[in-house]
């Protein structure tokens, strides 16, 4: 037999992971990851996935992790581009794991956008 | 932690249509792609747009894959979730404008719908406990076993206006209220999932979408009046339902949420499974109950009435599956919340199951007080073949026909009882010009016949002699006093049957007579079947001058009626013919007329 307050918890650890099936509301903010062929193999999927462990890990819950196909870009990948709701979208390049925390703590927590990983208008 | 989810609709419509081959193919080739670990599959309940099933949701997109095949698997898993291309190909698409339409929400489907009872249907597992608690579930059964006492939880449901879903209306508050103040030793829930109306099933899946619903709803029941036993009475018919109602209950038991000392409060409360063989009037509250104790299902008279001797001459109370599946939501969003919706008696959302000539065949959910026009025409998407929508059914073969006149009156229970129908359980049968009105109501009363438990006389001779005289009006032997006969032996009916079959029983005929007096009149003095259904009425005739002579007709008639030679107009002989319609249906000329 559970109790209440395990009960509680459940419904908050199982929250963690259905946020994904909400479908998009107003206010939210997408990550969006190159997830295409030349994506793939620069390392995107480790990227993708600890960009979702992050979001779960601090309960963001208006924050939602996606895929998308190839951005042209190929040799930057892997790219994820960032859409705050009333600000310029945002694309990190060359992403990796160690990048990836920086991002969701730096500036989908904190509004800090971390310069070191822009794209330049040079590229 | 999964990345993605893949919702793959396991309710009944889609199930049939090989969905589970679909959910095994999804993760075989997860494994194939390694993908097994970041991507999670889902058997779901019922996503409501049963017309284009099998239906596939992929999250965080929202993507909404319709008409899926086992072959079309292996391509959703490569491009969409490997790659994170959406396969528009298999994205589904409005009929009206061939729009592809990405996400679910977005489909015109969905947006007029307020899902209320269906909120969980299509989103969550139902077999897993914990994906109903994460979205709340028995949050409501915690706030009331720990801070409410049992008056101030009628109080709240009266308060809300909750009125029962199963057809009648009436006001569940003050039903837990009656068999609340009713003396008894032992007291029963009881829930009601012996959905028989034909076209109607909105029950099956609330039960195999979300089964968590209606147990922690029967608890919060049991609670508020003094019991501390509760039934489900379920068709056999239902396997998945009953399926799922059992895994819910089971695991609802592990965790403490049902049995003995529930979540550590003192409060007992277990519920039992009653399977139904089937039977219509079983649907019938003391019929039902007749039923679960055991005895061959037959009503009895009320008074008394359940509330004070109901089940094993217990008091009880007995209540719809939808109609609990609204209780837990007006426990935690509160009366303001669920009296926002709805018009003024009839608060709330209603769940329609859409069939008949509609093109989004499939179950809705609608804010009470929404006109039948945008039920019919913006979420389910017309009437097929551009015809002409001729009425709807409600309330199956208890209710009537709602004609076109009618399309814009606000949908709740006061209204359809004015304009002659019925709310009912909820099946909505969308009718065309193709239909004819004589013989939907014929078809309604068979059924009524078949079902009919014969302990009354009224009912079991009544509505015999009634389909009768509908059978002579379909074969052109009617006179218009046996219109007035019908007429009168309905009103008996009505009146003199002992349960609530018997007595709605006649409400098709009274209903189409009403609105299609001139149907009948046709059919009766002019020997015609406008619609050309009522074979007996009907006859094929080959148009002479159309007529190449081309012997396709002949050759495909099944009873040899039709003679001629090659090259030259052909005939039928109507005292041969079936009236099967396969030579006009041959015909490339155009030269069969069917009158």
């Amino acid at each position: 037999m559970k109790s209440i307050a395990e009960i509680k918890a459940i419904r908050e650890k199982m929250q963690s992971q259905i946020i994904l099936r909400e479908n998009s509301e107003e206010g939210e903010t997408r990550l969006v990851v190159g997830m295409a062929t030349c994506g793939i193999s620069a390392g995107a999927r480790p990227v993708f996935n600890t960009l979702v462990d992050e979001v779960a890990k601090r309960n963001l819950s208006k924050v939602k992790v996606t895929r998308a196909g190839c951005l042209g870009m190929c040799k930057l990948e892997p790219i994820v581009e960032v859409f705050v709701p009333g600000q310029e979208k945002v694309t990190y390049i060359q992403v990796d794991s160690e990048k990836a925390k920086r991002i969701i703590s730096e500036h989908i927590v904190n509004g800090n956008v971390v310069n070191d990983y822009l794209i330049t208008s040079e590229v | 932690m999964y990345r993605s989810h893949i919702l793959v609709c396991g309710g009944t419509g889609c199930h049939s249509n090989n969905s589970s081959a679909i959910f095994d193919e999804f993760q075989s080739q997860l494994v194939a792609n390694g993908l097994e670990k970041d991507v999670q599959v889902v058997r779901t309940g019922c996503f409501g747009l049963c017309a284009v099933g099998p239906v596939v949701i992929v999250y965080p997109e929202g993507a909404f894959y319709s008409q899926i095949k086992v072959e079309d698997v292996k391509e959703i898993v490569e491009e969409h979730l490997v790659k994170g291309r959406l396969v528009s190909r298999l994205l589904y698409k409005e009929k009206s404008d061939e729009q592809v339409v990405k996400a679910l929400s977005n489909t015109k489907f969905y947006k007029k719908q307020t899902r209320v009872a269906l909120r969980n249907c299509g989103v969550i597992n139902p077999e897993n406990i914990d994906e109903y608690i994460a979205y709340d579930g028995y949050e409501a059964l915690i706030k009331v076993l720990t801070s409410m006492k049992p008056q101030e939880v009628i109080d709240t449901i009266k308060a809300s206006g909750l009125r029962g879903r199963g057809g009648a209306g009436f006001s569940t508050g003050m039903k837990w209220q009656f068999a609340k103040n009713s003396v008894s030793d032992i007291k029963y829930v009881c829930c009601n999932a012996d959905e028989g109306d034909p076209g109607a099933f909105m029950d099956r899946s609330i039960l195999e979408g979300d089964p968590h619903a209606v147990i922690e709803a029967m608890t919060i029941a049991g609670y508020a009046i003094g019991a501390h036993k509760g039934y489900i009475y379920v068709r056999a018919e239902y396997p998945i339902a009953v399926k799922r109602c059992q895994i819910a209950m089971e695991q609802a038991r592990e965790y403490g949420l049902l049995g003995k000392n529930i979540l550590g409060t003192g409060f007992d409360f277990d519920i039992e499974i009653r399977l139904g063989a089937g039977a219509f009037v079983c649907g019938e509250e003391t019929a039902l109950m007749t039923s679960i104790e055991g005895n061959r299902g037959e009503p009895r008279p009320r008074p008394p009435f359940p509330a004070v001797h109901g089940l094993f001459y217990e008091s009880t109370i007995l209540n719809n599956v939808e109609t609990y599946a609204n209780i837990p939501q007006i426990i935690i969003k509160g009366v303001d919340w669920f009296t926002s919706m709805g018009t003024e008696k009839s608060k709330g959302t209603k769940v329609f199951a859409l069939g008949g000539k509609i093109n989004n065949t499939g179950l809705v959910e609608v804010p009470m007080g929404t006109t039948l026009r945008e039920v019919v025409y913006d979420i389910g998407g017309g009437i097929p073949d551009g015809k002409k929508f001729k009425a709807a059914q409600t309330g199956g073969p208890s209710g009537g026909c709602i004609p076109v006149q009618h399309l814009d009156v606000p949908i709740d229970y006061n209204n359809l009882i004015e304009i002659g129908s019925m709310m009912g359980s909820g099946g909505l049968i969308v009718m065309d010009e193709d239909n004819c009105m004589v013989d939907i109501a014929k078809f309604f009363l068979q059924f009524t016949v078949d079902e009919s438990c014969g302990k009354c006389a009224p009912c079991r001779i009544g509505n015999k002699r009634l389909l009768e005289l509908l059978n002579k009006v379909t074969e052109g032997n009617a006179t218009m006093e046996d219109l007035d006969k019908m007429e009168k032996l309905c009103y008996y009916i009505k009146e003199n049957s002992l349960c609530g079959l018997g007595q709605t029983a006649p409400n098709p005929v009274l209903s189409t007579i009403k609105y299609f007096r001139d149907e009948y009149e046709a059919h009766i003095k002019e020997k015609r079947c406008p619609a050309g259904v009522c074979k007996s009425l009907l006859s094929y005739t080959i148009i002479a001058d159309k007529c190449k002579g081309c012997t396709l007709c002949a050759r495909n008639c099944p009873v040899g009626a039709i003679s001629g030679k090659v090259k030259e107009p052909h005939v039928i002989d109507n005292a041969k013919c079936v009236k099967c319609g396969v030579c006009m249906s041959k015909c490339k000329f155009n030269a069969i007329e069917k009158k």
